[in-house]
């Protein structure tokens, strides 16, 4: 028997081990696939009554590739390595943010367009 | 000169007697508008009584007829106001079984009152003698009588919003024993659920505010467990506190409470509650950013029979229409009834703008919701990890899936059941996500996942033999 240790969150995704650099590509993937807008955000806290993150530029309206969106996460890290950063996905025709995940957690070292 | 050479005869009065229903209720060239409420019953007549004086006697029974003609019935205009049984259709391999189809003038319903509604559809005709059973099956609501409702008090979306959980179905879990835990004790249940990853945990339909466990006691452990579970995970938590009570004053005590306290979501119980109360609620609900929960104990006592009562998609229909933001839809795979293509007939009557007809999954009618916020579906009931990869195939994102035995009975204890649930549900959505056919490798991603995450492997192995393989009773 095993206590579950207390554990810091981040919604969709984050109870599996840190995605690696494919599979978040193949989320992105999927966002892209099934229409949706991809955008990116970071923000210093992750408190869950904190809705809005800043949004990095504006949603990739334009990004035909998992390429182009990741370019934009590349980014981001980069210019903003001690932040949380995500990527959502939103979905135009029923008006709605419908996806969401972690991509980064700050304090977290390495290389790719991800750190943990 | 007397009087009666004068006199003609008296123009006074009326035919009075009873007369077949069928010459004034059963109109088969009549053409619905749009503004009609239709309705499709199936009957069984008595023997001897022909379909189509049987099927007028429900129109009739269930609008303006009454047994015998009566005078004032000259006093109106009948057929403005008259039910009118438009169609009907004999049904395969049974003998003596019709589907009814009745046309109901918009006026004869009071605007926003799902509890006039069914007074009138489903009042005295269901004790009719003419008839030997009687079942609603399904309800057109036109568009111009569906805006005079307000609805869910959010909505999917919305909920979604205010809760930051997106890409995947939401996770709860009712809190067992269902009767006689202390307040403090119960809130430690709750704490420990939430905090191994459930988004919420809920009130079982019972609880309500008995001698173990007074509702206030219960609302203030619950709201400390929340908050501590939200502070230590990072996500937002909640509770279905259920504010079912005797007197709708009650209830919006209760659900103020909850307010005052934070909490992000009440439960309702709308049958035994009743529309009226519900519909009060679900006011309250939006009118004070709450979240509303419903449970539909007594359900089965109306819908279970398939020649009497109501088929639960119209009750679900009654539902969005007064007003909640989840609602019961039974799991598919689990301990309770139902039956894959018409469960998900009317959860896309739950969740969807527009419904086509679709006498496959037992959708008799074409249903446009004209923007009505949608229902989320709670699958709950008998379910466990292996059945989360159907569950998810199932019921898609927007749903609540709820594993009450199957996070509280956990050989490890709450947290770590919680911890198994939402690392098999997560698995399931990247697996989704990717590619994957859920049907086929569900049991090769649960048990991919169980090599890194032990409390999913602990839980895989209580679990792995149980199984609810009865046939459905609910057939099209």
């Amino acid at each position: 028997m095993r206590t579950l240790p207390r554990e810091r969150r981040y919604e969709t995704l984050s109870y599996l081990p840190a995605l690696n650099d494919e599979q978040i590509r193949r989320q992105i993937a999927y966002i892209l696939d099934q229409g949706y807008i991809a955008a990116i955000e970071f923000n210093d806290t992750s408190e869950p009554t904190e809705c809005y993150w800043t949004m990095w530029k504006l949603p990739l309206f334009k990004a035909t590739t998992v390429q182009d969106v990741l370019y934009d996460v590349g980014e981001c890290r980069s210019e903003y390595p001690d932040q949380y950063i995500r990527v959502v996905g939103f979905d135009n025709i029923r008006q709605c943010q419908v996806m969401c995940f972690i991509v980064q957690k700050p304090g977290s070292s390495g290389g790719g367009f991800r750190q943990y | 000169m007397s009087y009666s050479q004068t006199r003609t005869q008296s123009k006074a009065g009326y035919d009075a007697g009873v007369k077949d229903y069928k010459l004034t209720y059963y109109t088969p060239d009549y053409t619905p508008k749009d503004t009609d409420i239709l309705a499709a019953f199936r009957m069984t007549p008595q023997p001897g009584v022909p379909p189509e004086e049987a099927g007028a006697a429900v129109a009739a029974e269930s609008s303006t007829g009454t047994w015998t003609t009566v005078w004032t019935d000259l006093l109106t205009d009948l057929d403005r106001y008259k039910g009118r049984c438009y169609d009907l259709e004999s049904v395969a391999n049974e003998d003596n079984q019709y589907i009814a189809y009745i046309a109901y003038p918009l006026d004869l319903f009071e605007e926003g009152s799902v509890t006039n509604l069914l007074t009138s559809l489903v009042g005295n005709v269901f004790g009719f003698k003419a008839l030997r059973a009687l079942r609603l099956e399904d309800l057109r609501i036109p568009v111009a009588y569906l805006k005079t409702f307000q609805g869910p008090p959010h909505g999917i979306t919305v909920e979604r919003d205010k809760i930051n959980k997106y890409g995947r179905p939401l996770l709860g879990c009712t809190i067992k024993p269902k009767l006689g835990l202390s307040a403090k004790n119960y809130g430690r249940a709750v704490y420990e659920c939430l905090r191994g990853g459930l988004d919420f945990t809920k009130d079982d339909e019972n609880i309500n505010s008995q001698p173990f466990m007074r509702w206030r006691d219960r609302f203030l452990f619950v709201a400390e467990a929340i908050h501590k579970a939200q502070a230590e995970t990072g996500e937002i938590k909640g509770h279905y506190l259920n504010v079912t009570a005797a007197t709708c004053e009650e209830m919006l005590k209760r659900a103020n409470y909850a307010k005052e306290l934070e909490m992000p979501i009440v439960m309702h119980d709308f049958i035994t509650g009743g529309f009226t109360a519900n519909t009060t609620l679900a006011h309250w609900c939006r009118d004070n950013g709450v979240l509303l929960h419903i449970h539909r104990a007594m359900h089965a006592v109306i819908d279970r029979q398939k020649n009497h009562g109501m088929h639960f998609r119209t009750l679900s229909k009654c539902l969005r229409m007064s007003g909640g933001d989840h609602i019961h839809t039974g799991t598919v795979v689990g301990k309770l009834e139902g039956e894959k293509g018409i469960t998900l007939g009317f959860v896309d009557l739950l969740r969807e703008n527009y419904v086509e007809k679709d006498p496959s999954r037992g959708i008799y009618f074409t249903q446009d919701w004209a923007s009505m916020p949608g229902v989320m579906a709670v699958a709950s009931g008998g379910v466990h990890v292996w059945h989360m990869p159907a569950l998810v195939e199932i019921f898609g994102d927007d749903s609540v899936l709820q594993f009450g035995g199957g996070t509280l009975g956990h050989p490890w204890g709450c947290a770590p059941g919680a911890a198994a649930n939402r690392v098999a549900l997560e698995a399931c959505v990247q697996a989704r996500n990717e590619g994957r056919d859920l049907t086929r490798e569900g049991g090769d991603i649960i048990r991919e996942a169980a090599k890194w995450s032990p409390e999913l492997a602990v839980a895989c192995e209580v679990w792995k033999e149980i199984k609810f393989e009865f046939e459905a009773m609910d057939t099209v």
